[in-house]
């Protein structure tokens, strides 16, 4: 019991060559930054787009197959799907659109009636029955959609950037619920979105695509903590480097040579954290082993930490406190020492 | 607040333009015979003209709707070699002199037209001065306002709304009728308003194709053109009557379509 699916497709500037396998019961999340290709590969998954070749397989059903030529329509697989502004019909009323799935599937008048008034209950919003999907709040809206492609009891659910669309104050909420009804659900949920936070939050297992191709896939915890690609290091916010590992050192790309304690041998990427690394105004005394000179050259506040980028002979970001920086006397543009401990540096391979 | 002050050049043409219209109006509702206006309304010949023209429009219209939507469907959807050419084929008739319309049909569907005489021969079914004559000049008048309108509609709806339909498991009738449809109502009722209204008013296209036969095939504008020798009086107010349908259509459509 599981979705697998590969695909190849271009579609403008987009090459996208993907393989996912997803689990009974799993609930994945497919990240990545705009135009990664994450939404065009849920809609190869729903049949909305043809690709050029590859499959989609569903409890190991055939829906889609370019070798053999098959292709079952959309209407016809047994999917859910969330679009990220709901696309709730607005001609019909909130029972309406939660009961047309059902009707479409062939279920009398009445029965879809009773049901959809059922997952409008569930979703605690059995009292908007006869409003016009115009007359509810984002997160309703939210709700309504989920309650919509759940109501006819999919295989597998697809839910395209379900809280894009929700202002800041809701969506934290909203995401709550999600959760709920995500975890309620038995199938399989595949979600996509490009906010790490909502990915941590929603799912078991991420899958990070870049520019249509995979570049990383775990649980969430090993992601954050062992980035592989720039994208998730930026998403994460620790600074990534990738060289040739040896007798303690990490020797990147440019030839600069960072001591890491982990370091043996072969390609590996190096992670450090900002806080890890230190700022001075004048040359550091004592032990760090990684000591260089460089330029801040961007500052930004970011709460009740400050972010400096400093580039030099390895360009890093370093976190210190607002006092700290006040205490640096430091400005944009002006010159620096940077230090880190071997210690701080983790390394595993590439 | 200082109020821009309008250049006389543009008042004083802008004035007569809009007397040019006004005054014709005018002198239709001040020379009126409004006494004899219930006379002229219920005289027998009037209300033959008055419902056959309200059958031949309506019908006009259904057939305009039935064959009408799904070509603009497929102008709007489907892409092949043509589309363009054949959408200016079928919206001609919009800047065809109507007469021009009618002799055209004349020589397609007359009895020695080009189909005219196979239909005649094969089925004994004439076409041109019957009824279904005054209908199929009609329709051939009127149809590509609904097109273009039902078009324009179909062209601007978020089609994604049919893809969420069909992930629920809509078949493609389902997903047109219940969703396609309901989208695009708006431009629906507005080329289905145009496309009666245009057909209401017809007169050249009916007079060359389908004739002028009280009963059979004399709609009110062709009433109304032959009361003008017999009878002014009647021929004014079946005119107002005209005026009437035409002005309940523009207000009625004017948020719908015509500002938009």
């Amino acid at each position: 019991m599981s979705l697998e699916a590969s695909i190849r497709l271009t579609l403008g500037p987009l090459n996208l060559d993907m393989e996912i396998t997803i689990a009974e019961g799993e609930v994945v999340a497919l990240l990545g930054p705009n135009g990664a290709g994450k939404t065009t590969l849920l809609r190869a998954v729903a049949g909305l787009i043809p690709f050029e070749s590859g499959f989609v397989r569903l409890d190991g059903k055939v829906l889609e197959d370019t070798s053999t030529n098959k292709y079952v329509p959309t209407e016809r697989r047994p999917i859910g799907l969330v679009f990220q502004d709901y696309l709730l019909f607005p001609h019909l009323d909130v029972l309406d659109n939660v009961a047309f799935g059902l009707r479409s599937r062939g279920m009398p008048r009445g029965a879809a009636a009773e049901k959809a008034g059922e997952w409008l209950e569930r979703v605690g919003l059995r009292s908007y029955a006869r409003a016009k999907p115009s007359e509810l709040s984002g997160g309703q809206r939210q709700r309504v959609a989920l309650a919509r492609a759940l109501a006819p009891e999919p295989r597998l659910l697809l839910l395209d950037e379900p809280l894009a669309a929700l202002d800041v104050t809701t969506r934290a909420e909203v995401r709550r619920d999600l959760k709920r009804h995500l975890m309620s659900f038995q199938g399989i949920r595949l979600v996509v979105t490009h906010d790490p936070l909502e990915a941590v939050a929603l799912a078991d297992r991420l899958i990070v695509m870049e520019s249509g191709r995979l570049v990383q896939t775990g649980a969430p915890a090993e992601v954050t903590e062992r980035p592989r690609s720039q994208y998730v290091a930026d998403l994460v916010g620790v600074n990534l480097l990738r060289g040739e590992a040896g007798n303690g050192s990490v020797q990147v790309a440019g030839g600069a040579v960072v001591s890491a304690a982990g370091a043996e041998s072969g390609e590996v990427f190096a992670v450090i954290h900002p806080r890890a690394v230190a700022i001075h105004r004048i040359r550091p005394e004592g032990s760090p082993r990684n000591v260089w000179p460089g330029r801040a050259s961007h500052i930004e506040l970011l709460g009740n930490r400050v972010r400096v980028r400093i580039e030099g002979q390895v360009p890093l970001v370093a976190e210190v406190t607002p006092s700290a920086l006040r205490e640096l006397d430091l400005i944009e543009g002006g010159e620096v020492w940077l230090s880190f401990k071997a210690t701080d540096v983790g390394v595993y391979p590439a | 607040m200082r109020r821009e002050r309008v250049p006389i050049v543009v008042i004083v043409p802008a004035a007569i333009g809009a007397a040019f219209f006004i005054l014709p109006l005018l002198g239709l509702i001040v020379r009126s015979p409004w006494r004899d206006a219930v006379t002229a309304l219920t005289a027998p010949e009037t209300l033959e003209a008055l419902k056959l023209s309200l059958l031949a429009s309506l019908s006009a219209t259904a057939v305009g709707l039935v064959l009408g939507v799904p070509l603009a469907w497929i102008y709007a959807r489907v892409e092949f070699p043509g589309r363009d050419l054949l959408r200016a084929l079928t919206t001609l008739p919009m800047v065809l002199p109507p007469v021009v319309g009618g002799i055209a049909l004349l020589l397609a569907f007359g009895r020695r037209g080009l189909f005219g005489s196979w239909l005649d021969s094969s089925f004994g079914i004439t076409l041109p001065f019957t009824t279904a004559g005054v209908v199929m000049a009609e329709t051939f008048v009127a149809m590509p306002f609904l097109i273009l309108t039902v078009e324009a509609g179909l062209r601007s709806m978020d089609r994604r709304y049919e893809e969420a339909a069909r992930a629920l498991g809509a078949s493609r009738w389902r997903v047109f009728t219940r969703v396609t449809l309901p989208l695009i109502a708006p431009s629906l009722f507005a080329g289905a308003v145009l496309c009666w209204a245009r057909a209401l008013g017809e007169f050249g296209a009916t007079i060359t194709f389908a004739g002028n036969f009280p009963g059979v095939t004399q709609t009110m504008p062709l009433a109304v053109y032959l009361l003008l020798e017999t009878n002014q009086e009647a021929s004014f107010i079946l005119s107002l009557v005209l005026l009437l349908i035409s002005l309940v259509v523009l207000v009625g459509l004017r948020h719908r379509w015509l500002i938009a």
